[in-house]
């Protein structure tokens, strides 16, 4: 019998040269370039990709294990979660709309960016990156799936969760986050990778994160807490190879640094315009609030962003073009948002009410120099409209952004009593936007956007009912037609929390649990 | 500037005047936001400016208390950014209004619910 030899074990460096380093792809009978059209034609000059350095050092055979395990408690939570009816477990019906702003406007995020990673991880010539960008969008892959399935589990009880997908191609409010991602995926590569890693997973994902998963904390929705805590090892990962990926384009030439500002001006602000939806979340839609949307912008854009900024000044980088105007946002955005879902809650897949009085109390607290001025008497008087059985619903379509796709609801800086008016000429037609910022993407690539889709233009081109709709016909109502292109169910999914559905249900859900139903002996 | 890109970059522009059944007018009640934007509307470009007054906006913005309120011949109109003079006897066309024009009015006095300009 031959002795048994045993094999050198390679040593955690050398493994992780040979899991990354060893995997490039020198052509041979094609150019380099043809194979690989994408990686430069933005203008980036590297010289050396080895000096990509992965932060964490993750081979796929451990990444496996890793991910593996995640799962396997992931899972085990769900399950029990829906064996022991946690969604009764939450604060207040009004809750879930939250979970239905995530999964119609978050989860297909996810999506896109699993895509836009593998895109990148095909066409870098540098081996580190790709396997980094690779593991990225499995990850991505994942938060998609763990997501959904953690909050399927709320659509069997709640209405505004089942056509997720259909809707975030479609609903007007979830053309913002999806334009901002087709923005991103197709630009080139380096300019993915600042959009998506730096600006938004190193810049801004803390202010998407925390809010949700400490409110889902606060709230009692221990699923969502779960896929929480199963991300967010992932956005951590995510969030070191998004500022590796900025030190290593600026660390390779110098005449990458004013490419790299350009796009950190620009995905910053797009990054700030869509974070919009989160703010709202977090001052109105949690019953129970984790904190106000001004002091998670003071912690984690002001005091960390800050310092980021500052480190990043010996590369010659400066703070972002819209920084100043969304640190003065901090007061206003949250109210003005919520406002607009108001006016428009008929037309959106879920619920918005007026806060109750503590509510608007704390909100008083919380935004002391604003909320009292310009924003508690709307309330009111929606509150007292709604009383005499006149809820306001706003019927007539809203001018939007060009750029962010958000209806113009901004105000100026320095008057949060105007609304800002923006606007460009290009090839003779005119194009409006909501910021200075948003008017300076625009005009430094008009070709881009004058494509949008813009959901008001498009209900108007009748590009928004379903085949077969005759829009002169007699008695022909736009706005059902538009409702059912959507595949809302009218009445249930929509309109003020008071009187819904979801609100009724809860209530006799909890009330199962505290008395006897009707019928039944004591 | 143009967007760089890896091959040529031509895509037609979504919103030219031919798409819409009629041109589209944006319009906003300053100090008003109860209303959370301004509006965006295909009018006729042969209806006459008073028409949009006295037919188009109540429906649009009658839910205000302040609505009713309004004396037009004193609202202070903007275009663009400037100060601007719309003729009511003239219609939209006469009035330089094109497609995808914004317009913009303030109404003096009137400054929304509870002086919130809302």
């Amino acid at each position: 019998m031959d002795t048994r030899v045993a094999r050198k074990k390679l040593g955690l460096k050398e493994r992780y040269a040979a899991m990354t380093r060893g995997l490039g792809w020198e052509t041979s009978y094609q150019p380099m370039d043809k194979v690989f059209p994408y990686d430069r034609y933005e203008g980036l000059k590297i010289h050396d990709w080895d000096q990509w350095q992965d932060p964490f050092r993750l081979t796929m055979d451990a990444y496996w294990k890793y991910q593996g395990e995640k799962e396997k408690k992931l899972y085990a939570v769900i399950e029990a979660f829906a064996q022991n009816n946690g969604q009764l477990g939450v604060a207040d019906a009004r809750y879930v709309n939250a979970l239905k702003l995530f999964i119609q406007g978050v989860t297909p995020l996810e999506y896109y960016a699993h895509r836009g990673f593998a895109h990148v991880g095909r066409q870098f010539t540098g081996e580190g990156a790709r396997v980094a960008a690779q593991m990225q969008s499995i990850d991505e892959l994942r938060h998609y799936q763990t997501e959904t399935h953690a909050i399927s589990h709320y659509n069997k009880y709640f209405n505004g969760m089942h056509s997720p997908n259909h809707w975030f191609d479609r609903v007007w409010y979830l053309s913002v986050p999806k334009s901002f991602f087709e923005d991103a995926c197709t630009a080139g590569p380096f300019e993915f990778l600042t959009a998506v890693s730096f600006s938004f997973e190193y810049v801004l994902t803390n202010l998407l994160f925390v809010p949700f998963m400490s409110g889902a904390a606060h709230n009692g929705d221990m699923s969502t807490v779960t896929f929480g805590f199963s991300a967010q090892s992932d956005e951590s990962r995510h969030m070191t190879l998004g500022i590796e990926c900025i030190k290593f384009m600026l660390e390779q030439d110098p005449d990458n640094v004013p490419i790299v500002q350009r796009w950190i001006d620009k995905w910053f602000w797009r990054g700030y315009r869509l974070l919009t939806l989160v703010a709202m979340m977090q001052d109105y839609m949690l019953p129970k609030r984790v904190m106000s949307w001004k002091e998670a912008w003071e912690m984690y854009a002001e005091s960390n962003g800050g310092a980021l900024f500052k480190d990043l000044a010996r590369y010659g980088i400066r703070e972002p073009k819209g920084w100043k105007d969304a640190c003065e946002g901090k007061d206003h955005i949250s109210h003005q948002a919520w406002n607009t879902f108001y006016n428009y809650a008929a037309a959106a897949p879920f619920h918005t009410w007026v806060p109750k009085d503590d509510e608007l109390q704390w909100l008083s607290e919380k935004y002391p120099n604003t909320f009292d001025a310009l924003y508690r008497p709307r309330l009111e008087y929606y509150r007292g409209q709604q009383e005499q059985g006149q809820r306001f619903y706003n019927k007539t379509l809203p001018m939007l952004c060009q750029t962010c796709q958000i209806p113009m609801l901004f105000t100026e800086p320095g008057d949060a009593t105007q609304i800002a008016y923006r606007e460009s000429s290009y090839l003779g037609d005119k194009f409006h936007f909501c910021s200075d910022h948003c008017k300076e993407i625009f005009d430094h690539e008009p070709e881009k956007y004058v494509q949008a889709w813009l959901p008001v233009h498009q209900i108007y081109q009748g590009h928004c009912f379903k085949p077969g709709v005759d829009p002169t016909a007699p008695g022909f109502d736009p706005l059902a037609a538009v409702l059912d292109y959507y595949e809302l169910n009218v009445g249930r999914d929509n309109f003020d929390f008071e009187g819904s559905e979801d609100q009724k249900n809860f209530a006799a859900w909890r009330g199962d649990g505290t008395h006897n139903a009707s019928g039944e002996q004591a | 500037m143009t967007v760089v890109a890896a091959a040529p970059y031509r895509f037609p522009v979504a919103d030219v005047r031919e798409n819409f059944p009629a041109p589209l007018l944006y319009i906003g009640w300053d100090q008003h936001l109860m209303f959370c934007a301004p509006f965006c509307l295909p009018l006729p470009p042969d209806l006459p400016f008073d028409a949009l007054l006295t037919q188009v906006l109540p429906g649009i913005y009658g839910a205000h208390p302040d609505f009713a309120r309004i004396d037009w011949d004193q609202a202070q109109w903007t275009k663009a950014g400037q100060p601007w003079r719309p003729d009511r006897a003239k219609s939209l066309a006469e009035n330089g209004l094109g497609h995808k024009d914004a317009i913009h009015f303030r109404t003096p006095g009137l400054n929304g619910i509870a002086g919130s300009c809302s």
